[in-house]
């Protein structure tokens, strides 16, 4: 149950960059999988450079980014304007670079990670002993979810994003460098993700392409939380890492009531994988908008 | 027939591939690949030229297509007067009902939907324990034809691949041309104004949708026959990127394009891969260059040249 929490936190984290992007820029970023996986290889290796899990991520958020910004700068710019599906292949061509970089950086195998010190486990319950680091991540998940709420309905530049998403071209004409908005809110967004990166990294394998999955996951999130919502994004994300996470777990045993355990692991796992995806499409079969997209198609 | 002449051509060319030195095991094989990718980025230039749709999907269709002859070989069944129907009957029945659903949006929420459904599929196949999960499934033998083991050979199934090709953009180009293809068109265009003419765009882009898929299915079908192995890889979501491209890069404004761009990636990739380790670092940025200045793709290159002329 705690798993599922914090795993729905990570893909918030994920989500909440690609949903400000879509939003604000009308801009689909695929790579933003590639600066999740690009925030946990950084953070592992200053982790193991500086000896300190803590102090590599620090260090690795600048860093993130940074690569969001020179990203942007590079290529992510030229396709503000063009339709989704150029979009799309730009930056799936991102994606093979960065993907393939980093296996010729840190090879393919799995970066060891070092992990958080000054951590162990507590016992929640009488005989659940649970690791505090998971509770850490759920933590500043809620943090950054309520700072994001704080900076995008509170502050003048939150004002801004909000304005830039729903008329670009008016938030322009008064004055504002929309560009400028633009790259701040990109840099901004690849910064949760690489965040999110290096929170991942001693749960789950830091490994090439660990980012495709996470984003495939994080756009079913947007699509079901409703595009451009941070407020939909959070519910949907915990909706969808506690089904994920429950599916998996419980799954298998629950078809083993009426099937042979075999087939019933099988089948489990299977059906397991399709839930998220079969949530989504019913979602979207009553609300073609999401949870708390637009009113408008 | 002006706008024929290239399509022949390379139809032509592909005919002769085998006797102009490219006979060897190896080339065909490469070319068996380009042809049966080009079959499916057919089918999606069905949807993205003509009806405008982008779908992020298209390898899960293809990816049934090769497990149905998985499933079917696992259980015996290896006739192709059974397979091929079969392979395209599924492929046909999921994205008529991955259709049904993701046709309700449009725009960019279509590209997200038609990805996540391709990914379902994926780690639906990833899990099938039966047929090797993650590792994927070797085939022990080519399908086989009324019980003769024709596609064994393998120029036969060389031609067989290229007669196909061609029936295949033959059969859309008629699609495209008929009165369904026009309603599509004008649906990309204007769907307002082809609402205000009392038609409803959502059956003609399912129906497209479900003839793109199954034809993909028959690809994958003939895929997993071409490589003896099925894996949930085909059904990943670059492959569907990857097709993409194809069509992108061969040009949207004629369906021939397809075929270019399935040939020009297939031995592009093979080519850098031979000359670098680590070649997707070039075929990355080739990919965004091509996006961003290749806008007619191919296609609209040699259309230009013939018009110059």
């Amino acid at each position: 149950m705690l798993n599922g929490v914090q795993f729905g936190i990570l893909l918030f984290l994920v989500a909440a960059g690609l949903t400000l992007v879509f939003g604000v820029m009308d801009f689909i970023n695929l790579a933003h999988g590639v600066q999740y996986m690009l925030g946990a290889y950084l953070a592992a290796t200053l982790g193991i450079w500086t000896g300190s899990f803590w102090l590599g991520l620090l260090l690795s958020l600048p860093l993130a980014l940074l690569a969001g910004l020179l990203l942007e700068v590079l290529v992510f710019r030229h396709f503000y304007g063009r339709d989704h599906m150029s979009q799309v292949l730009a930056t799936f061509g991102v994606i093979l670079v960065v993907d393939e970089a980093v296996r010729a950086i840190w090879g393919s195998s799995p970066l060891p990670v070092p992990q958080p010190e000054g951590l162990g486990s507590i016992t929640l319950m009488p005989g659940l002993l649970y690791p505090v680091y998971r509770l850490v991540i759920i933590g500043a998940g809620l943090a950054v979810a309520g700072l994001l709420w704080l900076l995008v309905e509170r502050t003048r530049t939150g004002m801004l994003v909000r304005a830039g998403a729903s008329n670009a071209a008016m938030v322009s004409a008064l004055g504002v460098d929309i560009r400028r908005l633009f790259t701040v809110v990109f840099g901004f967004g690849a910064m949760l993700a690489g965040f999110s990166g290096a929170l991942a990294g001693p749960v789950f394998a830091v490994v090439p392409h660990m980012g495709d999955s996470v984003l495939i996951l994080a756009f079913v999130v947007i699509v079901i939380g409703g595009i451009g919502s941070i407020r939909g994004a959070f519910l949907a994300a915990i909706l969808v890492g506690l089904i994920d996470t429950l599916g998996k777990a419980m799954l298998p045993d629950l078809l083993r009531l009426v099937m042979d355990a075999s087939p019933a692991r099988q089948t489990g796992a299977a059906l397991a994988s399709m839930l998220v995806y079969v949530l989504m499409a019913v979602i979207l079969a009553i609300r073609p908008t999401g949870l708390f997209g637009p009113s408008r198609a | 027939m002006r706008g024929a002449a290239l399509p022949l051509a390379v139809l032509a060319g592909l005919a002769a591939a085998p006797f102009l030195g490219f006979g060897d095991g190896f080339a065909l094989t490469l070319i068996a690949r380009a042809m049966i990718l080009g079959m499916a980025a057919l089918g999606l230039s069905l949807l993205v030229g003509g009806a405008g749709l982008a779908s992020l999907g298209h390898a899960a269709a293809l990816g049934v297509g090769a497990y149905a002859v998985a499933v079917l070989d696992l259980n015996g069944v290896t006739e192709g007067a059974v397979v091929f129907p079969a392979a395209v009957l599924a492929a046909a029945l999921f994205s008529f009902v991955t259709g049904a659903v993701s046709l309700r949006t449009g725009g960019v929420h279509f590209i997200m939907i038609t990805l996540a459904f391709g990914q379902m599929l994926f780690f639906t196949a990833a899990s099938l324990s039966a047929l090797g999960g993650d590792d994927g499934y070797t085939l022990y033998g080519r399908t086989e034809i009324l019980g003769s083991r024709a596609l064994e050979s393998r120029l036969g199934f060389h031609f067989l691949l290229l007669g196909l090709l061609a029936a295949i953009w033959l059969l859309l180009s008629a699609v495209l041309g008929s009165r369904f293809g026009r309603v599509l068109r004008a649906a990309k265009e204007a769907p307002l104004r082809v609402r205000a003419l009392g038609l409803s765009p959502y059956p003609f882009r399912l129906a497209a949708f479900t003839l793109a898929g199954a034809i993909a299915g028959l690809a994958g079908a003939l895929l997993a026959n071409a490589t003896e192995f099925v894996s949930p890889a085909m059904a990943a979501w670059p492959r569907s990127a990857d097709l993409l491209f194809m069509v992108i890069l061969g040009g949207t404004g004629h369906l021939y394009g397809a075929i270019l761009g399935a040939l020009a990636l297939v031995l592009l990739e093979e080519w850098l891969s031979h000359l670098f380790e680590y070649w997707r670092l070039v075929l990355g940025p080739l990919l965004i260059l091509a996006v961003l200045f290749l806008r007619g793709g191919l296609a609209g290159i040699t259309a230009q040249l013939g018009r110059r002329r």
